[in-house]
């Protein structure tokens, strides 16, 4: 059952790569505003769920339900027009395009994203840099880029893969500030993180993923008593 | 008069003239194949056969319905995209996520059975189309005479080119075309059409080749072999310049077809391989072209 609020729900989802079963049914669900992690080790399972829910893996099973809306059987090129922005762990910013056909390649999804000018209002750097060529910036400059380029398309619903990976304490600190006010503007956001430290104040909700699996669902409120068990599960 | 140090200037020029046009087919031909291989990573081997379809094709129309070359030149290019797009989506498709190899050879075999079947029908000799008579005759240049039908097809050549590589360098369609050659995948998730994307851009290569052979029907005899004969210059010519670069494929293709002229002036005997003979040494000094991006 879909409740009203519920922007994403899953429900044993199992995913293939050819031959190879990565996800084992996975479950969960996003409600609208909230901001969920995807916890785990390398490998287990948590990019690929959020490349699933983008149908960019092989072959799926069982239900993935954005915005109300089965999407197992749409084709991928569908899925961001029911307003979900997807920003891989790679970045995924193009070579062969400059910064600001980056920014303007994701076709709008929604009439309500940011303007251009109010994304160089919030990252100034790339208003400084928009006629360099995308991959000649840095890796915060990059990974502000692939967040900017999802709101401008009015994504409401945000899948980030890793996006404080390699990049200095001050970037994530950054990137914190900006997630923080992605919530408050009512976006639901869908975050796999490493960085447990960096999820842990801003997410509402976590998901432990294991071999393809959900193996644990930690609520704000019960982070510090579960903070023992993630440590075990997350070999922190 | 026109000799300098012994060169004959009126024999340098027309046979610069003569690389030029050679030019302008290889630029427009590399162009598509450039373009198709850039995005669907295919090296489209029935290339020569569309141009030489493109050919056939206006010389059927002008011989069964009277269609003349100025309708040709724009409905043929467009039946020629159609039947690409055809072959992209009923049998290209269905093998996209095999090895390139089978696409290569799949196309081959596409090639082949075009060439057949117009051998078949037509004969192995070649057929004649009139120049139209809004451009015959000529130019008289201080160094050269310029028959009008050859200038016109350095002016289209140049034009299309020129207007191909504005679409794809500073457009939103070019950009999702180069995106798409980096990660399809991502574009997709995008909500980007990629598919689709796919399916136009094969079309619009092949209607490239199309448009080269109603081009090429009033000077080159039209045969079922005239393709055939001008891929494997046309290949090489995308391998020096880059395989998937668009401005190198039309810079390239310029190139050679002077320096092709160049050699026919000076050293004949090596004209027909001067082509090759660059593309080996390109290949051994920078592998991915002259304007190829290194992976």
């Amino acid at each position: 059952m879909v409740s009203g609020n519920e922007k994403i729900r899953i429900q044993n989802l199992h995913a293939f790569y050819g031959e190879s079963h990565i996800l084992h049914g996975i479950d969960l669900h996003v409600l609208q505003g909230e901001l969920v992690t995807l916890l785990g080790r390398n490998g287990s399972g948590r990019s690929t769920t959020l490349r699933s829910i983008m149908n960019m893996v092989g072959r799926r099973t069982g239900s993935i339900n954005i915005n109300g809306s089965e999407t197992l059987d749409l084709p991928a090129h569908r899925i961001a027009h029911l307003g979900v922005g997807y920003c891989p762990e790679e970045r995924g910013i193009f070579s062969s395009l400059n910064v600001e056909e980056n920014l303007l390649l994701p076709p709008t999804v929604r009439s309500d994203g940011m303007s251009v000018d109010e994304i160089y209002e919030v990252f100034p750097n790339l208003f400084e840099r928009r006629f360099s060529q995308g991959t000649r910036l840095s890796g915060g400059e990059q990974q502000m880029l692939a967040i900017a380029r999802i709101l401008r398309s009015g994504a409401n619903i945000l899948l980030l893969d890793e996006i404080t990976e390699g990049l200095a304490p001050v970037i994530v600190k950054k990137l914190g500030d900006v997630l923080l006010e992605l919530k408050k503007r009512g976006l639901t956001v869908l975050l796999v993180e490493q960085n447990f430290r960096f999820a842990a104040p801003i997410a509402d909700r976590h998901y432990v993923v294991e071999h393809g699996h959900i193996v644990e669902e930690v609520r704000k409120d019960e982070l510090e008593a579960k903070t023992p068990l993630l440590n075990t599960l997350l070999g922190v | 008069m026109a000799s300098l140090l012994d060169i004959n200037l009126f024999g340098l020029f027309g046979q610069l003239l003569v690389g030029l046009i050679n030019g302008s087919f290889y630029a427009l031909l590399s162009l598509g194949l450039a373009i198709i291989f850039g995005l669907l990573k295919i090296i489209n081997f029935a290339h020569g056969a569309l141009y030489m379809l493109g050919a056939f094709l206006a010389w059927m129309a002008l011989q069964y319905f009277g269609i003349n070359y100025w309708v040709a030149i724009i409905v043929v290019p467009i039946i020629v995209a159609a039947i690409g797009i055809l072959i992209e989506r009923i049998l290209l498709r269905p093998i996209s996520n095999e090895d390139h190899l089978y696409s290569l050879l799949l196309t081959f075999g596409v090639g082949l059975i075009f060439q057949g079947v117009f051998t078949h029908i037509f004969g192995s000799s070649g057929l004649s189309y009139k120049i139209p008579p809004e451009l015959k005759g000529g130019f008289k240049l201080p160094f050269m005479y310029l028959p009008t039908y050859r200038g016109w097809i350095i002016f289209v050549s140049l034009l299309v080119c020129g207007l191909t590589w504005y679409m794809i360098e500073k457009t939103k369609l070019g950009a999702y075309l180069r995106a798409g050659t980096e990660d399809p995948k991502l574009m997709q998730a995008f909500g980007i059409n990629v598919p689709l994307i796919v399916t136009l851009t094969f079309g619009f290569g092949v209607g490239l080749a199309g448009l080269a052979g109603v081009l090429a029907a009033p000077i080159y005899s039209v045969s079922p072999y005239m393709g055939s004969n001008l891929l494997i210059v046309v290949f090489a010519i995308v391998v020096i310049g880059g395989m998937g670069s668009i401005g190198g494929a039309i810079i390239t293709g310029l190139i050679m077809g002077i320096l092709e002229g160049l050699t026919k002036y000076f050293y004949p005997e090596a004209s027909t391989t001067i082509i090759f003979v660059v593309m080996v040494i390109v290949l051994l000094i920078k592998p991915a072209g002259l304007f190829g991006k290194e992976n």
